[in-house]
């Protein structure tokens, strides 16, 4: 078990997923790049119908450099139960097994194959990268999609300023198991992420990671802006950094101010029709939300 | 550049032989490049490089690699989305427009 930390200097110069055809500036091909490599060369990546599969398996051009493949939309967490036992079956020893899903792939449609594996306590890891609609069909909204976002089935009119709902709290549903391990993570915050894949990775059952990675097509924000959205959702409170083991949560990130949610919603494309009493409600949720968190939440 | 695939010639099958009996095949063939999506080209300035490598962790397209005492970029699979641009704290990267 390798426990050193790994760092931009340290870190493998090998590429586990190159040559893809996501959109320029892609949050979730950033998450999946540093997914694979942490976890290394002998790791079997299980990968639902979603924009990493999309852009990932273009017969043939095939991105993935490791052991890689297309699970069914709701089935990414069985399969993953599956190469488990398979490997189980076939003595092999230091493997990885790792799953990658969208949002849609992790909160909506595969959310009871996820759940089962949890119960079952398999020795698999399962990210969830988290763009907030479903992008690689053409952004429908998902039920990881934040109050107020325009997507294409939840236009902006007059009435009904985009999505009605708010995010599905996906963090703590899945603590709610009682799982090994889980975490929240941001591709700003890459540091963080790359230790919490890593502690996934040494975890005896099953571990859950939720990053937040940006998609510059389906917010509306220039390519080069993926990593400061990133940063900045975490700073203005939109998002935490959060992990859960051993039935207790952990604040990683508590920041004493906040930064401007009216800057960070109103720079994206998105968010443009919202009036002010919306940006108070965002606000308002986030307040209260932050409340119960560090009164409950050890932080660190 | 052996961290990572390179370009390789596909044969296109000529007969229903050919095909591959499963939906399977060889893992990190590449057949194409992405360097046309690119309208803009990241530059360094080596010397304001401070090694800090944050360009090449935040690159989507692991484009950014290490070289001695600086970093470079493969220009066959670049798409110019500027993020190591954005991070370079030291100003070292510029993107300057890609003209033809």
């Amino acid at each position: 078990m390798n426990t050193t930390k790994i760092t931009a200097r340290s870190i493998t110069d090998r590429e586990f997923f190159y040559g893809h055809k996501a959109c320029a500036g892609c949050g979730g091909s950033l998450a999946v790049r540093h997914i694979l490599k942490v976890l290394g060369e002998r790791t079997f990546t299980a990968i639902p119908a979603g924009c990493m599969s999309a852009v990932g398996f273009i017969y043939p051009q095939l991105c993935f450099t490791g052991n890689a493949i297309i699970s069914t939309f709701p089935g990414t967490a069985s399969m993953l139960s599956g190469i488990a036992a398979g490997a189980k079956a076939l003595k092999l020893n230091n493997f990885h097994v790792v799953g990658i899903a969208g949002d849609g792939g992790t909160a909506d449609i595969g959310i009871q194959a996820l759940s089962g594996a949890i119960d079952r306590r398999d020795k698999v890891i399962y990210i969830c990268y988290d763009n907030e609609a479903y992008m690689n069909t053409g952004i429908q909204k998902s039920g990881l999609t934040p109050f107020g976002a325009k997507t294409t089935t939840t236009p902006a009119g007059e009435n009904i300023r985009g999505s009605v709902t708010h995010k599905k709290n996906m963090f703590e549903i899945v603590a709610a198991h009682g799982i090994d391990y889980a975490a929240t993570a941001s591709v700003g915050y890459l540091q963080d992420f790359i230790n919490k894949i890593q502690k996934a990775s040494q975890v005896e059952g099953t571990s859950y990671i939720h990053v937040y990675a940006p998609c510059p097509t389906g917010w509306g924000v220039a390519s080069n802006t993926t990593v400061n959205i990133a940063k900045e959702v975490v700073d203005c409170g939109l998002w935490y950094l959060a992990e859960y083991e051993c039935d207790e949560f952990t604040l990683n990130r508590n920041p004493k101010t906040f930064t401007s949610v009216e800057k960070y919603l109103r720079s994206q494309g998105r968010f443009k029709h919202l009036q002010a009493h919306d940006i108070e409600h965002i606000e308002e949720m986030r307040d209260r939300k932050w409340e119960r968190m560090r009164r409950l939440w050890r932080s660190v | 550049m052996s961290n990572r695939p390179t370009v390789q010639h596909f044969n296109s099958p000529k007969h229903i032989s050919d095909y591959p009996v499963g939906p399977a095949f060889r893992a990190g063939f590449l057949t194409s490049t992405n360097a046309g999506w690119r309208s803009e080209r990241p530059v360094l300035v080596a010397e304001r490089c401070t090694l800090c490598y944050q360009c090449y962790m935040y690159c989507p397209e692991a484009t950014v690699f290490k070289i001695t005492g600086a970093v470079d970029f493969d220009f066959d699979y670049c798409k110019g989305c500027g993020i190591c641009a954005e991070v370079c704290a030291a100003k070292a990267i510029t993107m300057i427009p890609e003209k033809r």
